[in-house]
């Protein structure tokens, strides 16, 4: 039996694991440990499957046995097993700080019942979107976690988060009404959703249809991936919820719609048609994104901010459709989920020790509590890539294949890139000086607890209870253990970034999608890449069809 | 066969009604809007699976042409459902809106209006620097000692008479506020300008 036909287990173990938590709903410890270790059994299994997949090759599950293009496909290759594997980890360190978190303030802020089947789903959801390898599927997996995702946004039903949860959901789902829209559309002009099959068909289209419904899809991807225009609902959404939550929001959410650009970017629209535009977005996300971070005092809204920022980078990356570039995108995207969720946590730490999490309001953290800073500092100075870290090598990376690609408007989004790098820096520098270095009695109503004696108070006043751990151990030690991984991701930046490399250079290849899925006889078209002189897939689409003759091609012609 | 005129009619009018609505602050409005959007796009749905036929069951006397394509509907029996949970968590959360707010609006977000009224001095970062950073600060010469302190003037919290009785570490030795403060002030032994102007 062949180790890739477990990938289906990664979607069912959590949802396995919601039902029980769902049954168990009155016993939390019950909960606790099935959630935790369901979890850690999945995150076991997609290291299995990145492990199988390591040195390239992809590999397909055909669920229910059903042949593409029919039926429901999964698939395992390098940039999906990597993202699985980096999403687990990090799903599975939020969610031992959120029990942490349940265990110390005695659920009062998260109601943890609801917690945890509806974490569960949404890391299912996640699982599925990666994996899957049909474009209804992956729309299924959209909505699965969003509807999660609903829920977690609205915990406890305080007027904050209802009314950021409105906002997001409203935006959610026009955005999932524009993807369902654009399936159809594909649907319609070449009747299949298989993502290989369309991967052939799409390009017997003829171009101006094709580019009209690589449009539609950028479009509503671009908003669940808040790439600049489509950007502005994800800061006025994310910071209100409880913070494990918008921590695992920072670190899946965008990511899973840039995993979807990319998918729609290589596989099923390759070529540079929409390089162009798609550069510019990516810099203006970069560069707006950072600004708006600048003024902001509250630090999960700062945060909110770098994350919309940072998605630029990513965006950079893949528009550059060369080797490197992608690559380094690849790289760049579990850099920046593991990164971005542990900061999350920190501010989460920093908003229990010191009473908010408004930098004008929280101050002399340093020494209050030494092991906070240094978890902060090493993840923010890895977020403004700084040197020795792996958001340096990142940036490295992408700012090479920019060189490499050598246009004016490379060039542009390299100084871009630069100037974001600089002003994260100066964002989360002024985040250090205010909260970590200031002297408590300069901060605008500080938290009594600031004003205590260092080693003094443990324990304190939160959300209306009375000695209330502000550290436990089970949310340092998770949000430590997150920061490692992130300069793990440094130490084996190396192995790392091969891997990310060769799955770039499989995307742009596609043949090993393309032959794992409709078997080793596919035919794979030529791709249009920016340095070949080849006329590529611009071919007028052949006049002759399946016998489902579609519409909307007809209407469109 | 032909296409289908009426439906594409009624799903462009759902899709006017649906944008319209969703552009509307009241939150009712706005989950109507969502459901006639996503009712207008089932309908899309079901126009491309092209014209209707037989039912999609296997009999040999059926030429594969004459079935209808059975993929679209599935498809718009998963997007029902997952509008329908849509719908009802959206509901619930207006419920919940109205509950708390007792009002059916989207509201604005208040970190946003603090944010975009904050001026643009941070009394913070662009404020001059009030006291001397130097370390043979000015203001100690010819004062009694109180005004040195790293507070801007006007903040006095904190700061307090300073008793005659209080004492300073000097080096080795300890004195008194009043004689530490005399030995700074010019004509003070101590202050005796040495070679490059500053006191010893």
């Amino acid at each position: 039996m062949n180790i890739a036909s477990l990938a289906p287990l990664a979607v069912v173990l959590p949802i396995l694991g919601a039902a029980l938590t769902f049954v168990l709903i009155r016993h939390s410890r019950a909960q606790r440990v099935v959630s935790i270790t369901l979890l850690s059994l999945t995150l076991l299994l997609e290291c299995v499957l990145l492990a199988s997949v390591w040195n390239g090759g992809t590999a397909a599950v055909n669920i229910g046995g059903w042949l593409p293009p029919w039926g429901i496909v999964m698939v395992v290759d390098q940039f999906s097993s990597l993202m699985l594997v980096v999403s687990s980890s990090v799903s599975l360190a939020v969610l031992v700080y959120a029990t942490g978190q349940g265990m110390a303030d005695g659920d009062q802020d998260a109601p943890l019942s609801v917690f945890h089947p509806t974490y569960l789903i949404l890391v299912a959801g996640v699982s599925n979107a990666f994996l899957s390898g049909d474009l209804f599927n992956l729309y299924v997996g959209f909505e699965i976690l969003l509807t999660a995702s609903y829920v977690l946004m609205t915990l406890g039903g305080t007027g904050p988060r209802i009314r950021a949860g409105v906002t997001y959901v409203v935006v959610s789902v026009v955005s999932s009404v524009l993807f369902l829209i654009a399936i159809a559309m594909i649907y319609g002009a070449t009747g299949t959703i298989n993502m290989a099959d369309l991967a052939i068909k799409l390009a017997e289209l003829d171009p101006g249809t094709r580019t009209l419904l690589h449009v539609m899809l950028l479009v509503a991807f671009g908003i669940k991936a808040a790439v600049f225009p489509l950007s502005f609902w994800l800061p006025d959404s994310y910071p209100t919820a409880p913070a494990p939550v918008t921590a695992v929001f920072a670190g899946l959410l965008t990511k899973v719609g840039v995993y979807a650009i990319v998918r729609t970017e290589t596989l099923l629209f390759p070529g540079d048609t929409l390089n162009t535009p798609l550069m510019i977005a990516a810099l203006l996300t970069m560069v707006v994104g950072i600004l708006g971070a600048l003024a902001q005092s509250d630090i999960k809204r700062l945060l909110s901010f770098t994350l919309v920022s940072h998605i630029g980078y990513m965006v950079f990356g893949l528009a550059m459709s060369s080797v490197a570039g992608l690559g380094a995108a690849v790289f760049y995207v579990a850099h920046h989920i593991t990164i971005q969720t542990s900061l999350f946590l920190v501010t989460g730490l920093i908003e229990r020790r010191g009473g908010s999490s408004s930098m004008d309001r929280v101050a002399g953290l340093a020494k209050l509590s030494p092991v906070l800073g240094l978890l902060f500092f090493v993840p923010a100075m890895n977020l403004a890539g700084i040197p020795p870290f792996s958001g340096f090598l990142g940036k490295l990376g992408l700012m090479q294949a920019g060189v490499q690609l050598g246009t004016p408007l490379a060039y542009a989004l390299i100084i871009g890139g630069v100037l974001t790098s600089l002003l994260t820096l100066l964002a989360v520098a002024r985040v250090w000086n205010r909260a970590f270095w200031r002297k408590p009695s300069d901060a605008e109503h500080p938290d009594p607890v600031l004003l205590a004696a260092p080693g003094d108070a443990d324990t304190g006043t939160r959300h209306g209870r009375k000695n209330v751990i502000l550290l436990p151990r089970t949310m340092v030690g998770s949000t430590m253990a997150l920061v490692l991984l992130g300069v793990g991701l440094t130490v084996f930046a190396g192995p790392i970034f091969k891997v990310a490399d060769q799955s770039a250079e499989d995307m742009l290849d596609r043949t090993s999608y393309i032959q794992a899925v409709l078997g080793d006889n596919a035919p794979v078209p030529a791709i249009a890449l920016p340095d070949s002189e080849a006329p590529g897939p611009e071919a007028p689409g052949s006049g002759a069809r399946e016998s489902l003759e579609p519409v909307l091609s007809g209407g469109s012609k | 066969m032909s296409v289908n005129l009426t439906l594409l009619t009624v799903m462009g009018a759902l899709y006017a009604c649906g944008i319209y609505l969703i552009l509307e602050r009241s939150l009712t409005r706005v989950l109507l809007g969502l459901m006639l959007l996503a009712n207008a796009t089932n309908l899309l749905i079901l126009a491309t699976g092209g014209y209707a036929g037989l039912a999609p069951v296997f009999s040999k006397d059926t030429a594969p042409a004459e079935y209808n394509d059975p993929l679209p509907q599935a498809l718009i029996l998963t997007s029902i459902v997952i509008s329908f949970a849509v719908t009802a968590f959206m509901l619930g959360i207006i419920y919940r809106t109205w509950v708390l707010a007792r009002q059916d609006e989207i509201q604005d977000d208040v970190e946003d209006l603090r944010v975009a009224e904050t001026p643009s001095y941070d009394a913070e970062d662009d404020a001059e620097i009030p006291v001397e950073t130097s370390e043979f600060p000015l203001t100690m010469l010819g004062s009694d000692g109180r005004a040195v302190s790293n507070r801007p003037p006007g903040d006095e919290t904190g700061s307090r008479e300073p008793h005659p009785n209080d004492t300073v570490q000097a080096g080795s030795a300890v004195l008194t506020v009043e004689d530490a403060a005399a030995e700074e002030k010019p004509g003070s032994t101590n202050v005796d300008p040495g070679p490059e102007g500053g006191g010893k």
